[in-house]
């Protein structure tokens, strides 16, 4: 066997040639087609169609004492739903803007005409432990919302963060009423897909 | 010198893995008369790769267990987002890869590219095989359908013929039977096999890299003109290559994928009975026939064996010193004769023993397994010895580059003759029920879709007819949008159905149906079930057209084949009745149809061949939810395919022009 070729190599050119052009096609229409090839594999990691699909949830308010906050699952993350007390209502809305680490007010947090009502993702903006603080008994921190056990974070009682090393305050999940009494989770209708 | 070229070099000097990939795919002096046959060697490296990638991602969401292994592939078809793709490409990726082998394997035995110095070539080919035909074989175990399950008993009890063979059995299922230690451990290895192979394939091609390759005339390069660099000459005949072969996979992928498999696996894997007709998967149907040509099951067993084992031994086999069978007139015939005769093969295998074959002269099917085993043994055996010693082969050209009197390229003669012989074998067997009348089905065809009215009124008479014995446990709800409902109408239908559920006190309440919940079972349990009639399972519906033969039409044939007085030789038993297209004739479900049965939205009452009709299209839809999708899709990755193949010859023939 033989080591060494002829040099089939092109002579040196000046312009651009055909053969050019037609490597440059070939060339970005097989990397389009490697892109185009990448994507379902990648999609497939997504959210599956029935995971999407458990996107609302309906949750009575009814059987909540005043003062207490129940956990609900939503696409398996667990949604805090508190009965504020007039108290924890004055003291969410007293709360100097400039004070907070996340400055949001508490109107912007609650649904016009159902102040009593907060509902936030009980998942500390941190590094994603559970805050604790949903029954009176437990641990709520001196701003008497949640407290997380993980580093220490405080939330008030419209679920801003009030002591970091957390950054941002709970995050509120997309809800309606239907009726007085009755939430929705998870507005959006997933058809199938 | 740029930053890039430096770090390069920098790297290069400690790991020399940039020259490396230089030699090995661009200056890689290679024999410059390879024709089209040499490119299955780089298909099946693609191959293996695009295997491996689309197992990994189906790994992600398949569950290796008997309760969940067949829904996690249905939930892979129906959730997972382009899960069809991924499942399809990868089952049909399987019989791509083997085609793709045998071709490549076939081309080696022609062309004699296992003579010295390329036997370790060959034998490590060989164990690829060997590995390849493991892996395949585990990895149809996994969608845990009848087949599977079927395929992993009989293969596994193949061992028992080996002294201790009972232990060994027994220590390969983990269990007295194929069961759940089974899966699990088949499903291990066939990940880990793969990346086997992909070891074995890296010293196949060290040892390709070291002598080179091949080539048609079979003679050692000789000056320096007779070779050219691999990069561009092969890298873009390959990438040409590449195109064809994607068109081919897609084409099953997009338009046929269920081509290759069979019917009965899309029935969950059931321990207690056995399908009528178990035939492993066609690349194994050779092998399979000599098993079965042999009335003895230990001779039979090593005869299946050796089939694959004598490969290893073909470099010493064959005596000729000439490689090419170009230059060796007999061996050429010959050597069509053995293609012919693995087809044949895998044409026995395919049918039942008892088959016979009217336009052989009523040859029974057992009968010619056993002469063409004898042919396959006989050309290792005594052809590829005995031509080496007897034939006169014609005399060697001295150089690649000095042309050759080519008289006329016969290959594609011999493909038509190859085709014409095992087309003739048709073989009858015994049936009990008439051929199946063909109907018209809106969702056939490369450009079918299901007809929407005929899938709402066939999900009518699935509800109010079906419904009351027959679930539909892969379909949810919310998939009704292809139907046409609009979310508030879904929600209406599922509430019309009622789950079980827990309570706050932990008590089992029974709430209506959620849009995203399944079809509920008509029965509690499989229990139920039978209780309620006369000992016989009404089936899921949902895989039901994928998993009989005939599809739509047999099912419709089932529907509107039922006749109130049976032929008088026929002695219907207790609570059965007469139906002309069920296996046996004997069916336990009562016609299920009746004129007038129910009325359509328009005010219509349907015929029955109507009702049955809608009621089937409905359930090609449940069996394919992803049809419509899956031409789609289809449809743009050919035109790209065809673009994209195209180019490649266009841009080969110029840089080809160079050489020629
Ligand atoms: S995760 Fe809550 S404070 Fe760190």
């Amino acid at each position: 066997m033989t080591n060494q070729s002829i040099d089939y190599s092109p002579p040196p050119q000046k312009e651009p040639t055909r053969r050019d052009f037609l490597l440059l096609t070939t060339g970005a229409l097989g990397a389009a087609g490697a892109a185009c090839f990448a994507w379902p594999f990648i999609d497939s990691m997504n959210p599956a169609a029935d995971v999407l699909a458990q996107s609302s949830i309906d949750v009575d308010l009814s059987p909540i004492p005043a003062g207490q906050a129940i956990t609900v699952v939503w696409r398996g993350k667990p949604i805090f739903v508190r009965h504020r007390t007039p108290e924890e209502i004055k003291a969410a809305e007293q709360a100097p803007l400039n004070e907070l680490i996340d400055p949001e007010t508490d109107q912007a947090r609650v649904q016009k005409g159902h102040d009593q009502w907060l509902i936030v993702v009980g998942i500390c903006t941190h590094l994603g432990c559970i805050p604790t603080g949903n029954k009176p008994t437990q641990n709520r921190g001196k701003y008497g919302g949640w407290a997380c056990p993980c580093h220490g974070s405080l939330y008030d009682t419209s679920g801003r963060v009030r002591r970091g090393p957390a950054p941002l305050n709970l995050a509120i999940p997309p809800y309606a009423f239907v009726k007085p009494t009755l939430i929705r989770i998870g507005t959006k209708e997933v058809a199938h897909g | 010198m740029d930053s890039v070229t430096k770090i390069v070099r920098w790297i290069d000097y400690r790991l020399p893995i940039f020259s490396f990939m230089d030699h090995a795919l661009r200056e890689y002096p290679t024999p410059r008369n390879l024709n089209y046959w040499w490119n299955f060697g780089s298909l099946a490296g693609i191959t293996l790769v695009l295997m491996i990638l689309s197992g990994i991602f189906l790994a992600m969401h398949y569950d290796p267990n008997t309760h969940e292994a067949f829904n996690s592939v249905e939930y892979i078809m129906r959730n997972v987002n382009f899960g069809w793709f991924m499942r399809y490409m990868h089952a049909n990726g399987a019989t791509m890869f083997f085609i793709v082998v045998y071709i490549h394997m076939f081309r080696g035995l022609y062309y004699g590219s296992y003579k010295s110095p390329r036997e370790v070539l060959w034998i490590l080919g060989v164990i690829i095989l060997l590995l390849m035909m493991a892996t395949a074989f585990m990895g149809y175990v996994l969608p845990w359908g009848q087949m599977s399950y079927w395929g992993a008993t009989v293969i596994t009890n193949l061992f028992s013929v080996f002294p201790f063979g009972e232990g060994i059995v027994e220590w390969l299922w983990g269990g007295f039977s194929v069961d759940a230690p089974t899966l699990n451990r088949f499903f291990v290895l066939h990940y880990l096999l793969p990346f086997l192979i992909i070891g074995v394939v890296i010293l196949h091609l060290v040892a390709l890299h070291q002598h080179g390759s091949n080539n048609p005339l079979g003679i050692e390069r000789k000056e320096p003109r007779d070779s050219i660099p691999f990069h561009p000459y092969y890298t873009v005949k390959d990438l040409f290559g590449l195109g064809v072969f994607s068109l081919v996979w897609a084409y099953f992928i997009f338009f046929n994928p269920d081509f290759f498999g069979e019917p009965d696996n899309y029935i969950p894997a059931n321990p207690l009975v056995t399908p009528p007709h178990i035939v492993p998967e066609w690349y194994f149907l050779p092998f399979y026939a000599i098993l079965r040509s042999i009335p003895n099951k230990l001779f039979g067993v090593i005869a299946m064996f050796s089939a694959v084992m004598i490969l290893f031994f073909v470099p010493w086999l064959d005596r000729s010193k000439v490689r090419s069978a170009a230059f060796r007139p007999i061996y050429k015939w010959v050597f069509w004769g053995f293609v012919v005769d693995c087809f044949i093969l895998g044409f026995v295998g395919a049918h039942s023993p008892d088959d016979v074959y009217a336009n052989l002269g009523g040859l029974s099917n057992q009968f010619l397994g056993q002469v063409t085993t004898l042919i396959y043994f006989a050309f290792f055996l005594l052809a590829l010895p005995l031509l080496g010693l007897y034939e006169k082969t014609r005399p060697l050209p001295t150089s690649l580059s000095t042309p050759v009197l080519q008289n006329m390229n016969k290959t594609p003669a011999m493909i038509l003759f190859l085709l014409f012989s095992v087309g003739q074998l048709t073989s009858l067997n015994a049936s009990d029920t008439p051929p199946l009348p063909h109907q018209e089905w809106s969702f056939l065809g490369p450009t079918g879709t299901f007809d929407r009215t005929d899938l709402q009124h066939g999900f009518q008479i699935y509800k109010q007819v079906c419904a009351t014995c027959h679930g539909l446990e892969h379909v949810r709800f919310r998939d009704l949008a292809a139907l046409g409902y609009n979310a508030e109408e879904i929600k209406a239908i599922a509430a019309e159905h009622r789950v079980e559920a827990l309570n706050d006190t932990g008590d089992i309440i029974e709430r209506p149906c959620l849009p995203t919940d399944k079809f509920p079972n008509p029965y509690k349990n499989e229990q139920a079930g039978r209780a309620a009639n006369n000992g016989a399972m009404p089936p899921d519906l949902s895989l039901m057209v994928k998993a009989r033969a005939g599809g739509a039409n047999y099912i419709d044939a089932l529907l509107t084949g039922y006749e109130a007085t049976p032929p008088k030789d026929i002695e219907l038993a207790e609570g059965m009745y007469y139906n002309l297209y069920f296996p046996g004739n004997q069916i336990a479900m009562p016609p299920p149809l009746t004129e007038g049965l129910v009325t359509y939205d328009d005010g219509s009452k349907p015929s029955i061949n109507q009702m049955a009709h809608d009621v089937v299209t409905f359930l090609a839809w449940t069996a394919e939810p992803e049809l419509e999708a899956r031409k789609r899709l289809g449809y743009k990755v050919l035109i790209y395919f065809i673009v994209f193949t195209g180019l490649m010859y266009f841009l080969m023939k110029r840089i080809w022009a160079r050489v020629e």
